[in-house]
């Protein structure tokens, strides 16, 4: 006989077995023999905590009340595994790559770490789930009345409110224990989620093996199974169209939303490939367990007694049949459907009220920052501590007002469609890059409220809440606002129509205000990291570091990471960084891999505020965003844009003023030029004024006198005509107007002419000419003289060797002639070496005679001639070098 | 009368010609050529009047002329400069810095005697 006692024992032996199973995987884990672990069959069977205890019992219930519609439950997140995989993937790719703890800080983490979004989120998952958690409390204390009913021999339990305490004081102990063993949810709980594998295959087996027995031992094989479903009830069934898609799609939403089914999903996945076996295999779970649903629904009504809960008849059925130790194991199930849910649900939500309330405050408490406050680290463990304490307590309590009454069966679906509200703001936030925080805050908001209206109060019956007056009338009267019939739409079913007004309201909400806001930059950078996820997994946003003290953020880490893993992390760092030691430099880079850890600890807005805390960067620069701008395709089409049109502005701006800068330049040439001429016009007209009025006027001047004054005027009459040849020349050849007479000859006869032509082969000049002087060119051979006969001539007005020497040498060097013409005086000094081919330019005191255009009339010729002449710096006295192509000249050979 | 005029220019022909035309009028000339170190010889030579150029190789016959002004024994020394470039520019930056009498190049040999005579009244 299943005495109660035995009850109560095989619960402790099962928790026991639990506790080994936890304890066992957290070793191996700490080992890193954890392989097996890791398999994607324990993180399929870690994605059963979908199957409670509400559909381990409820859903033969379901059935017996609704006929198919049970279905939809699993239909919703088959359809999400198979039809949505790619979504799902992006999501747990997310989660990954940003250490998302819970759905509360993937939200509050894709809308620029928004705290408020943080807070809101998790109410309204601890409003959501609480119901959920007291369901399961009472699932499992009517699974142990219906023992005590069979059981004549013990007097019927009748607090079974003690039950409930002690099933919710239990799974504390057991969460507590095996839930905030690490802090880091990115270090997994192991024992916890293998525990909750383990009670995958248990309920499982329960409810196959129950449905087993209902087929082959009382309904008396497949054939007479099928004859009494078609006779029964459930038979007549019609599908409700609108009911069967909003539920389905609910269930659906509810996969992806539920804070539970986020943590297995995403938070505790090891391997992002376990979803390709998760995406076939789930589903096959959730066929199986929902194999025997009707059998066991349609054989209970019409087997047991009218009146009995059709929510128990996988309990009660076997044990009217007085198979007691089926009833045990189906009581394991339930059991196991019941505390796998708490555990996983109420460790979800310690997280994110740890991370998104009370951390917050705490900090914000703390004035003197993150990194001088007491250990961080204590503090986050027990506010989750307390946190699930808290959880439990407020589903304990839950149950207890609602009093256990039907009312909570219905509970379930209402605690869907409340968590389903993240969905908008969820799918928003990893799809479209233009979701932002007040989006997605107002359809959060929106879509609560009329939650709360529509499904949530009402539920707790007439007149408990709402008045039933307030119910059929609408609130003071206005008709619009009637919770089952919003905007006066009457006729929809309670459950779809909530669904329907709070998923739209949200979406429309969500949708236009972000539209009609604008995101914040961190918001842009933390919504191209998520949309963009599977282009660049790589983070780029940055901290600008150098304000922050490693030292510091090395003390703050320790407190939360711990010791050794902050050690380790730093260390690891600075060895990246080619430091020796425990402390990094403060990059960006380093930063920003730290606010990673930290935020698998303590969510990503509370790293994010103590970081900053420390480094003072709170706000992003300019230079950041830049920095991201390569990651986001908008950004750097605009930027590059932006890129662009600055290029060419500095493009333009250089352009003027390069042009402005040779206006000037040339304006100030003119002027100089002007003044030059003037001067050297004025010069050889004042010497020659000046004579000719002394020989006018002066009557008794001697002829000697008379003759030399007359020489001074005729020579300076010659130098007035040569400086006007000059000019004239000089701006013929600048103009291009000259015409060379190209044609062949040999260089030494120009050398020879040019020789002649200064009587430097007569002078104190000695000439030494050496190379290729036989080389035929073919160029403008009296210009080209006029070359030589200007550097021959500078060498005897300036070589001030007590011997001057000038040495002529032609070579030819890759299709280059090159005639160098060096002297041994003292040479030009270096700072007027550039000047010297200037017009006007003189070098030294003396007035040779020259009006300084001789070297720049040489340049223009050679221009001409295409070629060049240089001064050779460095030859121990003036030496120009005349360069010729070659080409044409051997060409012409 | 027994005066000195300094002429400070590089030009031998003007040198020659402005040394005549004022030795014929009975003044004593010395001449000078290069910029560098005319303000010492006009310290050493200590003339009544100084013609200045103001194209000189090596240094400016305005720097010149500003170290004369600066100085107190030649500050009030008759300045008569002369240049070759004759532009309104010149001029006005002749006068700022305190030049006597500016004449531009090139000169009646009577404009030059008279603008002496007149600058040098015993």
């Amino acid at each position: 006989m299943a005495s109660l006692n035995l009850l109560v024992f095989v619960c402790l032996g099962y928790v026991a077995v639990l506790f080994l199973v936890a304890f066992g995987a957290e070793r191996a884990a700490m080992r890193g023999q954890a392989a097996w672990l890791r398999s994607p069959m324990v993180y399929t069977l870690s994605l059963s905590i979908y199957c409670t205890a509400w559909t381990f019992y409820g859903a033969v219930g379901y059935a017996a009340r609704s006929g198919m519609e049970y279905l939809t439950i699993y239909i919703g997140p088959s359809l999400m595994m198979i039809g949505w995989f790619w979504a799902v993937r992006k999501l747990v790719r997310i989660g990954r790559s940003q250490n998302i703890t819970s759905i509360a800080d993937l939200i509050s983490s894709r809308y620029g770490k928004s705290t408020l979004l943080g807070v809101l989120v998790t109410g309204l998952a601890v409003v959501g789930t609480t119901p959920y958690i007291a369901l399961q409390l009472q699932s499992v204390t009517l699974s142990v009345a219906s023992f005590s009913v069979a059981d004549a021999t013990v007097r019927p339990l009748d607090d079974q409110n003690s039950t409930a305490l002690w099933v919710a004081v239990g799974l504390a102990f057991f969460t507590v224990l095996f839930g905030t063993r690490n802090l880091d949810a990115n270090e997994r709980h192991h024992g916890v989620v293998m525990a909750i594998a383990v009670e995958a295959v248990v309920k499982l087996f329960a409810l196959l093996a129950v449905g087993v027995f209902v087929v082959w031992g009382i309904g008396g094989g497949i054939g007479a199974t099928m004859d009494r479903i078609d006779a029964s009830s459930l038979g007549d069934w019609q599908v409700q169209p609108d009911r069967w898609m909003a539920l389905s799609a609910l269930s659906a939403a509810a996969f992806l939303c539920l804070p539970r089914m986020f943590q297995v999903l995403v938070v505790e996945n090891e391997d992002e490939r376990h979803l390709r076996t998760a995406a076939w295999a789930f589903p096959l779970y959730l066929l199986a367990m929902s194999l025997f649903v009707v059998p066991i629904a349609v054989v209970g009504l019409d087997l047991m007694p009218a009146g009995t809960n059709p929510d128990l008849f996988v309990l009660s059925v076997p044990l009217a049949e007085g198979r007691n130790g089926l009833a045990l194991l189906s009581f394991l199930g339930g059991f196991s459907s019941a505390t796998s849910m708490v555990i996983v649900a109420s460790i979800a939500l310690s997280t994110m009220v740890s991370n998104h309330i009370v951390m917050p405050i705490w900090l914000s408490r703390q004035q003197a920052g993150a990194m001088v406050s007491g250990d961080v680290r204590n503090i986050v463990i027990l506010s989750r501590r307390f946190s699930i304490v808290g959880v439990l307590a407020l589903g304990y309590l839950y149950y207890r007002i609602s009093g256990g009454s039907t009312a909570l069966a219905a509970i379930g679906l209402i605690s869907f469609s409340g968590v389903a509200q993240f969905l908008p703001a969820l799918i928003g936030g990893i799809f479209w890059r233009g979701a932002n925080r007040v989006g997605a805050l107002a359809g959060l908001v929106t879509g609560g409220l009329v939650w709360l209206w529509c499904l949530f109060l009402p539920s707790f019956g007439p007149d408990v809440v709402i008045p039933a007056g307030t119910m059929a009338e609408g609130p003071f009267g206005m008709g619009w606002l009637k919770p089952y019939a919003l905007f006066g739409i009457p006729g929809l079913d309670p459950l779809v129509h909530g669904v329907f007004w709070s998923l739209s309201l949200n979406a429309l909400v969500f949708v236009t205000a972000s539209v009609f806001t604008f995101p914040t930059p961190l918001e842009r950078l933390q919504g191209a990291q998520f949309v963009n996820v599977f282009d660049h997994t790589a983070p780029t946003r940055g901290w600008s570091g150098g304000m922050a003290q490693s030292e510091d953020l090395m003390i703050m880490a320790q407190r939360i990471l711990g010791a050794t893993e902050a050690q380790d992390l730093f260390r690891r760092a600075a060895l990246d960084q080619g430091l020796e030691g425990y402390l990094p430099e403060p990059t960006p880079a380093f930063l920003l891999q730290l606010e990673r850890e930290l935020a698998g600890s303590v969510g990503a807005a509370t790293a994010h505020a103590m970081i900053a805390q420390i480094t003072g960067g709170a706000n992003i620069s300019v230079e950041d965003l830049l920095a991201v701008a390569d990651e986001t395709a908008q950004i750097m089409e605009h930027s590059s844009q932006l890129e662009a049109k600055s290029a060419e502005l500095t493009r333009t701006a250089r352009q003027l003023r390069t042009a402005n800068e040779k206006l000037t330049a040339l304006s100030v040439q003119k002027d100089a030029f002007l003044s030059q001429i003037s001067h050297e016009l004025r010069t050889p007209m004042t010497s020659i004024r000046a004579f000719s009025e002394i020989l006018r006027d002066a009557e008794d001047l001697e002829g000697e006198a008379k003759a030399k004054y007359a020489g001074i005027i005729h020579g300076e009459a010659i130098r007035l005509t040569r400086l006007l040849d000059d000019l004239l020349d000089l701006s013929v050849l600048e103009n291009g107007q000259v015409r060379m007479n190209i044609a062949p000859g040999r260089l030494s006869d120009f050398l020879d002419h040019a020789v002649a032509a200064t009587g430097a082969d007569r002078g104190k000049l000695r000439l030494h000419r050496e190379g290729r002087e036989d080389t035929v060119l073919v160029t403008d051979g009296d210009r080209l003289a006029q070359v030589f006969i200007n550097l021959i001539a500078n060498a005897q007005k300036y070589c001030d060797a007590p011997e001057p020497t000038l040495t002529i040498g032609a070579r030819a060097v890759d299709g280059l002639l090159m005639i160098d013409f060096v002297d041994n005086g003292t040479g030009v000094a270096p700072d007027q070496q550039d000047m010297i081919f200037e017009k006007f330019a003189r070098v030294g005191e003396q007035q040779a005679g020259g009006a300084g255009l001789g070297l720049a009339i040489c340049r223009e010729i050679m221009a001409r001639l295409g070629g060049s002449i240089t001064y050779l710096p460095g030859q121990q006295g003036a030496a120009f070098r005349v360069t010729l192509p070659l080409r044409d000249a051997m060409a012409a050979q | 009368m027994d005066k000195t005029v300094l002429v400070i220019e590089d030009e031998p022909n003007i040198i020659e010609a402005i040394s005549f035309i004022l030795s014929r009028d009975g003044w004593r000339v010395a001449t000078h050529s290069n910029g560098v170190d005319a303000v010492s010889a006009v310290g050493a030579r200590k003339p009544d009047l100084v013609i200045l150029d103001v194209m000189l190789p090596g240094r400016s016959g305005y720097d010149i002329l500003r170290d004369l002004r600066a100085a107190t024994e030649t500050a009030d020394l008759p300045v008569l400069m002369l240049t070759a470039r004759g532009q309104t520019k010149d001029r006005e930056m002749a006068e700022s810095l305190g030049a006597s009498r500016f004449m531009a190049k090139p000169f009646s040999n009577s404009e030059v005697l008279e603008a002496v005579r007149d600058l040098v009244r015993p």
